[in-house]
């Protein structure tokens, strides 16, 4: 008697730990794009990783722009091509304002810009990642030199350090940060590969929700963790992506 | 002779020292890669997020993983490191990279650059170029001295909108190798064949000449 019930709660306690594991893990993985991006409404402010079109959240973009969501306000080193990575959110006219460093390559853009229906953020590229690198670690203000003396320093104020004058610079976050990584875990963890990572592991600190979409979804306690690039606890949602294009805009090669 | 394109990548190359982190723009800068000297270690530094830039890969061998600044298709050399964009900028804005070399539009006699914005023409963004011209160690400009209608681009002061204030050392032209000085522009070099007077004539800021200057050794 005493054996069955030792055994009926030694099997139960497995269930519940084997529960356990399974509710802790379904928290954040997700079944797709679509399922990832709930929640996200018009008009919120959105991140999203990627430099031209490298390392970019196909499957998310794609998700958004199969949307009726309007009026975002998006954070991205650059906006695509035409058709392809945040220009197929500019053909459906998505989005309201642009955060940038650099948003040639886009004749659609390049319209609605000149017609006023699309507004424009440009900021130096260093100081847009660390704007993000503060939102993500909770520091308001900080002071870099570039584009002191320039049209990027007006209405902001200026400091002396050590007789080199700074300009003052604010965070950035966003209602949803949305990255692309190589490999992720369960757990949120994140790995990217090569000059993919780019803007993609600091965006996923800024984002009250991080969405990550990843070429291949492992268990947590497969990656390394020595090799973790986002640690999970930055991630809330993750899945793996489909189909990813990976589009090349400069295809260079040396004479063979 | 002015030099060519190539002519002025060449002698840029002659700035570089054996362990220089090096970033290069796009354009005439990019060309400084061929003529690294043989047997000096260089590290060219990508603000995409890698140090270690290789020549571009073979037709088999594209990754679209692996890019550079321009967005072209490049290869890591071995010993390469990968980092993301913030990394990247606290390598540029730290004052670690040794040197950097950029295009531009305009330079004053007071280091002033204008390389990013024509009004009237569409603004795509200064992307890191504002970043670089304010941080780095050593900043070289590689330039034509005049534009197409002959106009000095070597000027008192810029007329477009800036990137940069105080911030340029060294100016590498077709022309001529000029330094900048609290005084103003410091003839070095000049161009083979091009005489001083010619640079003179090309260059609208304060321009001092001092001796002799020698031709540009390539």
């Amino acid at each position: 008697m005493n054996i069955i019930i030792f055994a009926k709660v030694r099997f139960l306690f497995r269930i519940s730990i084997n529960l356990r594991e399974i509710l802790l893990t379904m928290n954040k993985v997700v079944n797709n794009a679509h399922e990832a991006i709930k929640g996200i409404e018009s008009r919120m402010t959105l991140m999203l990783g990627g430099f031209g079109l490298c390392g970019i959240p196909e499957n998310c973009i794609a998700a958004l722009a199969a949307s009726d969501i309007t009026g975002l306000t998006c954070i991205s080193n650059n906006a695509g091509v035409d058709g392809f990575g945040l220009g197929m959110l500019l053909r459906r006219h998505q989005i309201r304002k642009m955060i940038s460093s650099y948003v040639g390559e886009n004749k659609e853009f390049e319209r609605q810009l000149l017609s006023g229906e699309l507004e424009v953020d440009l900021i130096p590229q260093g100081t847009l990642a660390e704007r993000i690198r503060a939102g993500g670690a909770g520091i308001p203000a900080f002071f870099v030199p570039a584009g002191y003396g320039t049209e990027v320093a007006d209405g902001k104020p200026v400091r002396e350090f050590d007789g080199k004058m700074y300009l003052e610079e604010h965070w950035l976050k966003a209602d949803f940060a949305i990255v692309k990584a190589w490999k992720g875990d369960t757990h949120g963890n994140l790995v990217y590969k090569s000059t993919a990572n780019n803007f993609n592991q600091v965006m996923a600190t800024a984002g009250r929700i991080t969405i990550a979409e990843v070429e291949e979804l492992v268990p947590a306690g497969t990656l390394d963790p020595n090799h973790i690039h986002t640690p999970g606890i930055f991630v809330q949602r993750i899945f793996q992506g489909t189909n990813y294009e990976k589009r090349i805009e400069f295809a260079t090669t040396r004479p063979d | 002779m002015s030099l060519d394109k190539n002519g002025i990548a060449k002698r840029i190359a002659r700035e570089l020292h054996d362990g220089y982190y090096v970033n290069l723009g796009i354009g005439i800068p990019t060309l400084v890669a061929n003529y690294i000297p043989a047997g000096m270690q260089i590290v060219l530094q990508s603000e995409n997020g890698l140090l270690g830039i290789g020549p571009f890969p073979a037709a088999d061998g594209i990754d679209p993983d692996l890019i550079n600044a321009g967005k072209q298709t490049i290869t890591a050399v071995p010993g390469a490191a990968f980092f993301d964009s913030s990394a990247s900028f606290a390598m540029i804005r730290g004052g670690h990279i040794d040197l950097t070399v950029l295009g531009a539009f305009e330079v004053s006699d007071t280091g002033d650059i204008s390389s990013w914005k024509i009004p009237g023409k569409l603004v795509k963004g200064m992307g890191g170029a504002m970043d670089l011209v304010a941080s780095a160690q050593n900043i070289i400009v590689a330039m034509m001295h005049t534009n197409p209608q002959g106009e000095s681009k070597l000027l008192k002061k810029c007329t477009l909108p800036l990137t940069g204030v105080g911030v340029v050392k060294r100016i590498v032209s077709d022309l001529a190798v000029i330094d900048v000085t609290p005084q103003g522009f410091k003839l070095v070099e000049r161009a083979p064949g091009v005489s001083v007077q010619e640079i003179i004539n090309a260059t609208e800021g304060r321009l001092i000449v001092e001796g002799d200057i020698p031709e540009i050794e390539l």
